[in-house]
C-alpha cells in the first residue's frame, strides 16, 4: 500500500489519517455537514410532526462529526473517538432502518438512517463498515 | 435556477469522476490536471450558488427555503474541501476524494434544481 511509510519512529496508529483514511474523512465530513442542516431544519421548522424521528437527525449528526473529528485528529485518541462513534453508527442504522420498515407511525419522516439510509444510496449502511474496518486494520499494536 | 450551466456541470462532473476513479484504479495519484479540473468543476458550481442566492433575495422563493440554503452552502464547499484533502493526500486515495466528490456533485445540482422548482408559500 502506498501510504505505509517504512520510518520505524512513526507509530503504527499514525497512518488512520491518511490513504483511504482521508476518503472516509472526506464523506464523513460531507455527512457530518448535510445531517446537520437536515437535523436543524427538521428541528427548527416543524419539530412536532416527528420529535422522535428529528432527534434521531440530530443524534447522528452529532455521531458524524465525531467520527469526522475522530478520523481527522488521528492517533490513539482520534482512533478511539472514530471507533466509538463507527460503532454506534452502525447500530443507529441497524435498529433506525429496522424500526422505520417494521413501525412507520413513529417515522413519518425520514431521517438519514431509515430504510438503512435507501435515501442517501444506502451510504450510511456501507460507511461504518469500512470505517469499522479501516479501525481494525489500523489498530495500535500491543505493547 | 440556469438549465443549461447545471447540465454543463453535471456532465463534465460525471466525466471527471469516472476519470478520477479509473487514475485511482489505476494507482495514480491526482495529477496538476485533475485538481484543476476539479477546482474549475467548483469555480462552475459556485456560479450556479450565485445564481440560486439570487433567486434566494428575487420574486420566486423556493418554498423549502432552508433546505435550499443547506444545499447551496454543501454545494458551495464541495468541490474546494475536494481539492484540499486531494492534495494532501498524493497517493491514490487522493484520486478517490476527487472521483467521489465529482460523482456526488451531479446530486447536489439535481437537488438543487428540484427544490428551485416548487415556488410559493
Amino acid at each position: 500500500m502506498a501510504e505505509r511509510t517504512p520510518s520505524s519512529t512513526r507509530p503504527r496508529d499514525a497512518a488512520l489519517r491518511t490513504g483511504l483514511g482521508r476518503v472516509l474523512l472526506f464523506v464523513y465530513g460531507v455527512f457530518a455537514l448535510s445531517a446537520s442542516a437536515r437535523a436543524s431544519v427538521q428541528i427548527a421548522t416543524k419539530f412536532s410532526e416527528a420529535p422522535l424521528a428529528y432527534v434521531l437527525s440530530a443524534v447522528a449528526a452529532v455521531i458524524y462529526i465525531a467520527a469526522t473529528v475522530g478520523l481527522a485528529v488521528g492517533g490513539r485518541r482520534g482512533r478511539r473517538i472514530a471507533l466509538a462513534s463507527c460503532s454506534v453508527e452502525m447500530i443507529g442504522v441497524l435498529v433506525v432502518g429496522t424500526l422505520s420498515i417494521g413501525d412507520k407511525a413513529a417515522f413519518p419522516d425520514a431521517t438519514v438512517w431509515s430504510d438503512y439510509g435507501s435515501g442517501y444510496g444506502y451510504v450510511p449502511l456501507v460507511l461504518p463498515m469500512i470505517g469499522l474496518w479501516w479501525l481494525w486494520r489500523h489498530r495500535p499494536a500491543r505493547a | 435556477m440556469n438549465g443549461p450551466l447545471s447540465v454543463v456541470i453535471i456532465v463534465a462532473a460525471l466525466a471527471l469522476g469516472v476519470w478520477c476513479l479509473i487514475r485511482a484504479a489505476l494507482n495514480r495519484p491526482p495529477s496538476r490536471f485533475d485538481l484543476l479540473a476539479t477546482a474549475v468543476l467548483g469555480l462552475l458550481v459556485t456560479v450556479l450558488v450565485v445564481v440560486g442566492v439570487v433567486i434566494l433575495f428575487g420574486g420566486e422563493r423556493p418554498s423549502e427555503t432552508t433546505t435550499f440554503v443547506g444545499y447551496l452552502i454543501t454545494a458551495f464547499v464541495f468541490a474546494p474541501a475536494a481539492v484540499l484533502l486531494a492534495r494532501l493526500e498524493p497517493t491514490r486515495w487522493g484520486s478517490v476524494i476527487l472521483g467521489v466528490a465529482c460523482l456526488t456533485i451531479p446530486v447536489l445540482v439535481l437537488r438543487l434544481e428540484q427544490i428551485a422548482a416548487v415556488h410559493g408559500g
